[in-house]
C-alpha cells in the first residue's frame, strides 16, 4: 500500500531558502555556465519549477541523454510492433506514443492488438500468469532505476516456471554514456547526476569518471532546493577549479547505492554494447540477460523479421540535442514539424523528453 | 492512414483538432461554432440552453459515485455553467449483453436518485443491447435542457477578472485511477461527482459572473487554456492558491502526472469581476475548499496561461497533449 500522506512538497519548497540560495548563486556566477542534466525528471522538474526564469542569465541547464525512453532505438520498438501479431505487449506509459519506423504501439493498438501499460513490470507477469494459454512480451527500457525490478521479477517468473513471460531487453546505464560524452568533448561544464539512477548504483559509479575527465559533478533530487543546492555547488568548483563529486540527495542516494538492487541486477543482466538512439553505440552501455536467464529473452524465443528496414529521421537533431550541441529551439523542426502529436524525433515524444519538456514548461 | 485514437477523445489538442478539422468543417452554424458546453437556443421568446454528453468510463463503479450518477452530474453541470436552470433529461442506454442485471438496477436507481436531487426530470430515454465483447459493460448519453437564467460566456471575460475554482482539484483523476490500476493507499480518493444545483443560486445571483465552466477532461489547465485561446485574454494562476487534497497532491507525485490536467466532475471554474462571491461560496458544502487562483492580466491574442510556481518561478501551462501517461520513472 502506497503512503499518500507525506507531505511531498512544503519542506522542500521553503522559498525564503530558495530566494537566498538563488541570491547566492548571483553573486558568485561570474562567467557563462553550461550545466548538463541527464535525467528526464531532472529535465522536467527544472522547467516545471519554473527555475529557468529564477536563474541567472549566465547559468545554463541543458538537458542530455537521460530520458530512457528517447534513446531506446527505433529497432526495438519496431520489434515490439512486429511481436504485437502473436503476444500481448505490456510497456511502461512513456514508451506508448514514441514513434518506429512506420507506426507506434498506441497506433496498432488502436487496429486492434492487444498493448497494455502498467506502473510496474510485476503486473506484466501478473497478465502472464492469468494468461497462460497467451505470449506475454514486456518492453523493459529504462536505466538503472527500473531493471532492478526486472531483475527482479525474472527472477520470481524462473522460481515460478512460468513458461509464456518474455521480455525485449532494453535497458541502459547511465556511467557509461557520460563517459562517453565526456570522452567525446561534451558541451557542458558540469554535470547534475541523476537522483534515481544513482539511489541504486550509489555515489561511488561516477567517482572514476571525475578523476580521469576533471569535470564537476553532483548528485542531486528533485525539489527545488535539490536542484538549486546543486547548481550552486557546480557553479562553486567550476569558479574554483576544482572538480569533485557532491551528493546533494544524501537523504536517497548512498556511496555504494542499494547493494540488493544491484546483485539482482548481476544474477539476471550482464553489460555489453547498446544502441542509443541518434547517439549511436556506446561500450558497455546497456544490459543483455544471461544464459541462465535467455529463455526469457523474446529476441531469442521469436524469430523477429522486420519487413522494412528502419528509417531514421534525417533531420532530426535530437542527437544534437543529448549531447548537449543545441537546445530544442535551435532545431528548425522544434514547434512546427515536430509537436507533442507528431513528433519526428524521439525527444519530442515522452513526456520527459527534452522536447516536449520545453514545448510543454518552456516557452514563457 | 490516420485512424482514431484514445488520444483523441481525451479532452486534449488531438480532440480539438478532431473537431476543427473534420466534424466542424462538415456541421457548421452560428451555435455549434462557439462550441459552448451548452448551445445557446432562443425559441420564440424563450432562451434555453440545449446540451449532450456520453459517458463510457471505466470503471463502472468507482470510488464516490458510478457511471449512472456522472451521467446526471455531468449534463447538469454543463448546462448550470452557461447559466440556466436544469429542466429536462434524456436517457440513451447501450448495454452489452451479459451486462449483470444487479448492477444495471443500481446504476438506475443512481440515475433516479441523482436526478431527483438535481431537480430535473427524466422525460425520455432508449435502450440498445449490443452483442457481447462489443461493449464495454454499458454506455450511457444524457442531453439536457434548461430555462437559461443568466448567459455566462468567456466572450464577456474582461481584464482584471478574477479567477476562481470552488473546490479541490483530481479527486475524479486519481479515484478513477487507482480503481482502474488497483492503486492501494493509505488515504483512498473519492470522487468529487456531484451536481453543482446546490451552489447555483449564488452563482445566479451574483451579477459579477462572466464565464463559468466545469473543467472535467483536460483539468483546470485543459480549460484555462482554452478559454485563454477562445478570449485573447492572458491569464496568470498561482499555484500556491490552487486547492488541492494532499493525498491527490502526493499520489501526482508519485506516478508523475500533473494534477491541472486531471478530471473534475464537480467543480466549476468561474471567471467574475468581484472575488466576494468566494466567502459566500465557502460556507456551502459543494463550495467550501473554494479560491481565487488567479486573474486575467490583459488581452493577448495569443491566450497566454502562466503559472506562478509554488517556488516563485514562472512558467506556461498548455493545453493537454493525449492521454495521461504514467511515466518510467
Amino acid at each position: 500500500m502506497l503512503n499518500n500522506n507525506i507531505d511531498f512538497k512544503s519542506k522542500f519548497a521553503d522559498i525564503k531558502l530558495i530566494d537566498s540560495l538563488i541570491n547566492d548563486l548571483y553573486r558568485i556566477a561570474k562567467q557563462n555556465y553550461i550545466i548538463m542534466e541527464v535525467c528526464g525528471t531532472h529535465t522536467v522538474a527544472f522547467l516545471k519549477l519554473g527555475l529557468k526564469s529564477l536563474l541567472p542569465k549566465t547559468i545554463r541547464v541543458i538537458a542530455g541523454p537521460g530520458c530512457p525512453v528517447c534513446v531506446t532505438p527505433q529497432k526495438l520498438i519496431d520489434y515490439s510492433i512486429s511481436l504485437a501479431d502473436y503476444a500481448i505487449i505490456v510497456s511502461y506509459g512513456d514508451i506508448f506514443r514514441v514513434p518506429g519506423s512506420f507506426s507506434s504501439l498506441e497506433k496498432v493498438k488502436s487496429k486492434g492488438k492487444d498493448i497494455r501499460i502498467v506502473y510496474s513490470i510485476t503486473e506484466a507477469l501478473d497478465i502472464a500468469i492469468d494468461n497462460p494459454k497467451k505470449m506475454v512480451i514486456f518492453l523493459a527500457v529504462g536505466f538503472e532505476t527500473t531493471a532492478p525490478a526486472t531483475a527482479n521479477v525474472l527472477i520470481r517468473a524462473k522460481k515460478l516456471n512460468v513458461n509464456n513471460f518474455f521480455i525485449l531487453p532494453g535497458h541502459k546505464l547511465i556511467p557509461p554514456a557520460i563517459e562517453y560524452l565526456c570522452s567525446n568533448g561534451v558541451n557542458a561544464n558540469g554535470f547534475m547526476l541523476p537522483g534515481h539512477v544513482s539511489t541504486i548504483i550509489g555515489c561511488s559509479a561516477y567517482q572514476s569518471i571525475v578523476d580521469k575527465y576533471k569535470i564537476p559533478c553532483v548528485v542531486t533530487g528533485f525539489e527545488a532546493i535539490d536542484i538549486v543546492t546543486s547548481i550552486y555547488k557546480l557553479v562553486e568548483q567550476i569558479n574554483n577549479k576544482d572538480a569533485r563529486l557532491d551528493n546533494t540527495y544524501s537523504r536517497g542516494v548512498k556511496w555504494y547505492g542499494n547493494p540488493v538492487a544491484k546483485e539482482n541486477i548481476a544474477t539476471v543482466f550482464r553489460t555489453a554494447d547498446s544502441e542509443w538512439r541518434s547517439i549511436g553505440c556506446i561500450p558497455d552501455s546497456g544490459l543483455e540477460l544471461n544464459e541462465n536467464f535467455h529463455k526469457f529473452d523474446a529476441m531469442k524465443k521469436f524469430d523477429i523479421k522486420l519487413s522494412n528496414i528502419t528509417i531514421e529521421n534525417n533531420c532530426c537533431r535530437c542527437g544534437d540535442i543529448l549531447r548537449g550541441i543545441i537546445e530544442p529551439e535551435q532545431c528548425a523542426n522544434f514547434g512546427n514539424k515536430c509537436t507533442p502529436e507528431k513528433p519526428i524525433g524521439p525527444c519530442m515524444v515522452s513526456s520527459e523528453g527534452t522536447c516536449a519538456a520545453y514545448f510543454k514548461y518552456g516557452k514563457t | 492512414m490516420d485512424s482514431i485514437l484514445l488520444a483523441h477523445g481525451s479532452g486534449g489538442k488531438l480532440q480539438s483538432d478532431l473537431l476543427e478539422k473534420v466534424i466542424l468543417k462538415h456541421i457548421k452554424n452560428p451555435i455549434i461554432n462557439l462550441l459552448e458546453d451548452s448551445a445557446y437556443l432562443s425559441v420564440n421568446k424563450s432562451k434555453i440552453a440545449f446540451t449532450t454528453d456520453s459517458y463510457v468510463v471505466n470503471p463502472l463503479f468507482f470510488p464516490g459515485g458510478n457511471i449512472g450518477k456522472l451521467a446526471v452530474c455531468g449534463t447538469v453541470n454543463d448546462l448550470l455553467c452557461i447559466g440556466a436552470k436544469p429542466l429536462y433529461l434524456s436517457l440513451g442506454l447501450i448495454i452489452e449483453e451479459g451486462f449483470d442485471y444487479e448492477r444495471f438496477e443500481k446504476i438506475i436507481a443512481s440515475i433516479a436518485s441523482e436526478a431527483k436531487n438535481a431537480g430535473v426530470k427524466i422525460v425520455c430515454g432508449d435502450t440498445k443491447v449490443v452483442e457481447h465483447g462489443k461493449g464495454d459493460g454499458i454506455y450511457i448519453n444524457t442531453a439536457g435542457i434548461g430555462e437559461i437564467k443568466h448567459y455566462f460566456s468567456p466572450q464577456k471575460i474582461e481584464t482584471g477578472d478574477f479567477i476562481i475554482v470552488t473546490g479541490n482539484i483530481g479527486d475524479h483523476g486519481i479515484a478513477l485511477l487507482s480503481e482502474r490500476q488497483k492503486l492501494k493507499f493509505k488515504t483512498p480518493i473519492i470522487s468529487d461527482v456531484a451536481n453543482l444545483t446546490g451552489i447555483s443560486d449564488i452563482l445566479f445571483k451574483n451579477s459579477g459572473i462572466h464565464c463559468m465552466r466545469d473543467p472535467t477532461r483536460g483539468g483546470i489547465g485543459g480549460i484555462l487554456k482554452e478559454i485563454a485561446l477562445k478570449s485573447s485574454i492572458e491569464i496568470e494562476i498561482n499555484e500556491k492558491s490552487i486547492p488541492i487534497n494532499p493525498g491527490v497532491s502526493s499520489i501526482c507525485e508519485i506516478l508523475g502526472i500533473d494534477p491541472l490536467y486531471l478530471a473534475n466532475e464537480g467543480k466549476f471554474i468561474i471567471f467574475s469581476k468581484e472575488e466576494k462571491i468566494v466567502s459566500t461560496l465557502k460556507h456551502t458544502k459543494l463550495g467550501k475548499n473554494a479560491a481565487v487562483i488567479g486573474r486575467v492580466i490583459k488581452k493577448d491574442q495569443k491566450g497566454k496561461v502562466i503559472l506562478l510556481t509554488k517556488v516563485g518561478g514562472k512558467r506556461i501551462i498548455d493545453i493537454p497533449r493525449g492521454e495521461l501517461l504514467p511515466r518510467i520513472c
